[in-house]
């Protein structure tokens, strides 16, 4: 029987991040991974030959340069390049381009308001602020807030420090953000309908939440507070796909002396006297490690692989609540050549980067209605983005791929389970709606992967397909992720930790989890620490 | 307006390729170089970088100068020129060279292409005419013509290039090596391509008359299409270069003949180029000041930095301490390297104290307040970028 110094259960990103970490401290580590591919929902696969989709996460802007830089992950082979263009598609005709260049950008918002392109700048600086913030928080273990522990005390101290500079009216109005839906944060700034929608879509990206939906304005912030080598908002392709992102860190963490099982998935936790020893593996391999580490959701880690008996009182009910809820789809479409858009400029700098099919709040609101009856809208908010435009490595030479993030999917439907019919009719709507814009869109279809909540809950055991591991609102966010009182990635079960996006900061491809988490463990070890605290924020 | 160009004689010129460079330039960013009109970038500094590393972009080296140098003695001549030994330059082969003053501070870099035993092609950035003159004294059997405006030169650099290459019909193209020539029949002419670069990344460059210019734009661009061909210019060069490590004139080092004060220009051991000095061979100009130079040691070394946080060093001045008490170098280049993630420059720093601590005093602006910092500097030993396409052959496709 082998042991392990530390055991990590689900090779995502974050997990691979963590085992590199705790690798490079010296620790003998290993991860576990049920599939037979690694990476999670950062995951390259070739599901038709000679395409190679990013079939979950599918853009990158979150990633932590700090984590980028210190695994070494060029050196590991990843590069993060970029895409340009993207562009609104309105209910009818109308398009709104993103434009690379600041000032077309603005000439561009003019031809639809011109209030609204002045308003843009006051947006754009408010954000930017909102987002500095919350940066200066990301490589940080939240504090507890009932902890009377000197590093809790001075994090506070630090915190508050951080608030205060803002000023007292940017105070008021930091809080009001967490609370607001998009729809109603925007209606201070804007008073053209699809600027409206083109800046509320982050808004619902992920979340069971409606454009006006209290909360909704915090999933955009974290939306936009990612950045591209200091592009605040930017948004980034891993070259080869987002599974580049999961090998390069693999990669790291191998180079570490850290050992990665694929087709090992984890039955059950072992506890004795209230310690986590080890692991039970499906096949009945027993694994024993003095820590064990969690990078699956909070839900599927509490109900699905720990004995109820094995933690203390309440936190069975509090990881069975979690709010967790699937809300999106994602069709994987492998073209023979490079779809065209109707009234569109034939600009190969617009015309082939992301399309973003919101038409207005309204009609995102109504996608959202469908979601709450328990199916799915016909007229769905559709974020495309076509990779092989821009990275020469996913499909063959003059054909494409089309990563289509759809908002909503319910992981239950209203009438009865998910069978393939229904998945593929769900697929179907969204084909339609491409060719609204798009005519002969269908015709340049060569392969298809359609996944609902349903196939991503069970192809990469992201509970009911949410892809932040939990939702973004605040009683679900800091010190609160995923349970009060356990925002610090230690569980309720000693030598128990957690790496996931169910910890703080939350969801997306940005290795925080992982790394911050690490950083508790070799505080917890007494060991140095190796995991960098802050990504160079002195903006 | 009057049909005579009253401006003519300080318009910069346009290149053989600017027609199609003008329909590209979306941000009319021109700047000029030999009095060639010549692109600053043409949509965006930093995308065009990506192109370099990413898909494959086009540079124009039309500006560069360009020398043929011919006859019997002509091989005696850059030898007794240049620091390397160009005896060993093989048949269609490129090399890389510099060339001193008898007192050994380097004068400027550039290639020798090897055409024919008694046919060369120099390469440089700054016009050398008197310099090849006065280099040619004493050889009787050689000419040297300025061959710059009669060859139109295009840099097709980046991981997709060579599949470019292949789709533009250049049969076998994914034979020839780093550093290799081949000529092949172009609309009954000769396209010569060279696997050459400044990028430090799988790139070739393509060689022309003018003529065939724009012929050969088009064809190259047809099969970039479907491999993101685009143009890039003065900015995302340096960028790659500073990657690879590579030098620049009125950067890293200052042209000895239009250096005014003692030695503030330098040697090629201050720059690290040592291997380029070759005492083996045959007399060669600045040899016995060079010999001294390195039993001595260099005063600077041009030193690698990767730089704590992400401001960039820009002009930064280096010190052995972090409270500036003792100040030992300058940077020459900085940058935040997208693709590495790291703040790299380049440096040259006082050699006595190379093995010490180095830090970086950094300035930077943020809403018009002026900030600064101090940063840790670690040494680099290898350039921060280096792929291995750029050595491979073939190449892959990407």
């Amino acid at each position: 029987m082998s042991h392990y110094d530390a055991v990590v259960i689900g090779a995502g990103h974050n997990g691979l991040t963590n085992a590199a970490y705790l690798a490079r401290a010296g620790l003998k580590v290993v991860v576990l991974e049920k599939n037979d591919y690694i990476g999670g929902a950062a995951v390259t696969r070739e599901l038709h030959e000679g395409w190679k989709y990013s079939n979950c996460s599918y853009v990158c802007s979150m990633m932590r340069q700090a984590i980028h830089r210190d695994l070494d992950l060029a050196r590991h082979g990843l590069i993060l390049v970029p895409y340009l263009g993207t562009v609104n598609f309105g209910d009818g005709d109308e398009r709104l381009i993103a434009y690379h260049d600041a000032e077309a950008a603005h000439l561009e918002l003019m031809r639809h308001s011109r209030h609204d392109a002045d308003a843009m700048h006051r947006l754009e600086t408010d954000l930017t602020r909102y987002s500095q913030l919350i940066r200066k928080t990301l490589m940080r273990t939240p504090p507890d807030p009932t902890s009377f522990k000197p590093r809790d005390i001075m994090e506070l101290l630090w915190l508050g420090k951080k608030f205060w500079s803002l000023g007292e009216k940017e105070l008021y109005e930091y809080v009001r953000f967490f609370t607001m839906s998009a729809a109603e944060f925007l209606e201070d700034y804007f008073e053209n309908d699809l600027i409206k929608a083109a800046m509320a879509s982050p808004g619902i990206i992920g979340t069971a939440l409606g454009v006006e939906s209290p909360g909704s304005a915090y999933i955009l912030l974290h939306h936009v507070m990612g950045d591209v080598d200091g592009s605040i908002g930017a948004w980034g392709l891993a070259r080869g796909g987002m599974g580049a992102i999961s090998q390069a860190i693999a990669s790291a963490a191998q180079a570490a002396g850290g050992e990665i099982r694929t087709g090992a998935g984890v039955q059950k936790v072992l506890v004795e006297d209230r310690k986590a020893v080890g692991v039970v593996l499906e096949n009945g391999d027993e694994i024993r490690s003095d820590i064990v580490v969690s990078n699956l959701d909070a839900k599927r880690t509490f109900t699905q692989i720990m004995d109820k008996n094995d933690l203390p009182d309440g936190i069975y009910d509090k990881a069975k609540n979690f709010k967790i809820r699937g809300s999106s789809g994602k069709v994987n479409i492998a073209l023979s050549g490079i779809p065209t858009f109707t009234h569109l400029p034939d600009n190969p700098y617009v015309t082939r980067g992301g399309q973003t099919f919101s038409g207005s709040l309204e009609t995102m609101e109504r996608a959202y209605d469908c979601w709450k009856r328990g199916t799915w809208s016909d007229d769905p908010f559709v974020e495309s983005v076509i990779p092989s435009a821009w990275d020469p490595t996913v499909a063959p030479p003059g054909q494409h791929w089309m990563s289509n993030f759809v908002q909503y999917c319910p992981p239950k439907l209203a009438d009865g389970p998910w069978t393939p019919e229904k998945r593929d009719a769900f697929g179907e709507s969204v084909i339609n709606k491409i060719e609204r814009y798009s005519p002969g869109f269908r015709d340049l279809i060569v392969h298809m992967e359609v996944r609902t909540p349903h196939e991503i809950e069970n192809e990469i055991g992201l509970t009911e397909g949410n892809i932040f591991q939990g939702e973004l609102t605040i009683d679900q966010l800091f010190f609160n992720r995923p349970f009060p009182g356990y925002g610090q990635y230690r569980m309720p079960v000693k030598n128990m930790y957690m790496s996931g996006s169910s910890t703080h900061p939350g969801g997306g491809v940005s290795a925080v989890c992982g790394a911050n988490s690490a950083r508790e463990i070799l505080i917890d070890l007494r060991k140095p620490n190796t995991v960098p605290e802050d990504d160079f924020y002195d903006e | 307006m009057s049909s005579q160009d009253r401006f003519a004689g300080e318009r910069p010129r346009p290149s053989p390729f600017y027609p199609r460079q003008k329909e590209l330039n979306i941000r009319d960013a021109w700047a000029s170089w030999n009095g060639y009109k010549f692109a600053d970038y043409y949509y965006d500094a930093e995308y065009e970088y990506f192109c370099v590393r990413n898909l494959c972009a086009t540079y124009d080296i039309t500006p560069m100068q360009k020398y043929e140098v011919k006859g019997a003695d002509a091989e005696a001549m850059l030898n007794r020129m240049v620091t390397r030994d160009v005896r060993k330059i093989g048949l269609n082969r490129v090399a890389y060279c510099l060339w001193c003053t008898d007192e050994g501070r380097m004068i400027d870099d550039g290639t020798i292409f090897k055409l024919a035993d008694d046919k060369f092609m120099l390469t440089c950035g700054s016009p050398c005419t008197a310099w090849l003159k006065m280099s040619s004294f004493g050889f009787d059997d050689v000419s040297i013509t300025d061959v710059t405006d009669d060859l139109a030169a295009l840099a097709l650099q980046g991981p997709t290039s060579c599949a470019t290459l292949k789709k533009m019909g250049l049969e076998g193209i994914e034979n020839i090596k780093p550093f290799e020539i081949r000529m092949f029949p172009f609309h009954g002419d000769t396209l010569m391509v060279s696997r050459t670069g400044f990028t430090g990344d799988l790139g070739y460059e393509l060689w022309i008359q003018p003529g065939l210019a724009l012929q050969m734009w088009d064809e190259l661009y047809a099969a970039g299409e479907d491999y993101g061909i685009q143009p890039y210019g003065e900015a995302a060069t340096n960028m790659t270069r500073l990657e690879a490590a590579f030098i620049m004139p009125a950067m890293e080092f200052n042209e000895a003949l239009k250096t005014v004060n003692l030695n503030h220009d330098q040697t090629p051991f201050e720059l690290n180029l040592g291997w380029l000095v070759d005492f083996k061979k045959p007399h060669f100009s600045g040899r016995s000041a060079l010999l001294e130079e390195k039993k001595r040691g260099p005063k600077y070394t041009l030193t690698k930095l990767d730089i704590e946080g992400n401001r960039p060093a820009e002009g930064a001045w280096i010190y052995s301490d972090k409270r500036c008490k003792k100040h030992i170098g300058y940077v020459t280049s900085a940058m935040w390297s997208p693709a590495v993630k790291a703040n790299i420059a380049l440096a040259m720093i006082e050699t006595e104290h190379l093995d010490g601590d180095l830090w970086a005093e950094i300035y930077y602006e943020k809403e018009l307040r002026h900030y600064g910092r101090v940063a840790k500097c670690t040494k680099q030993d290898k350039p921060f970028w280096t792929p291995a396409r750029a050595r491979q052959t073939p190449p892959d496709d990407y």
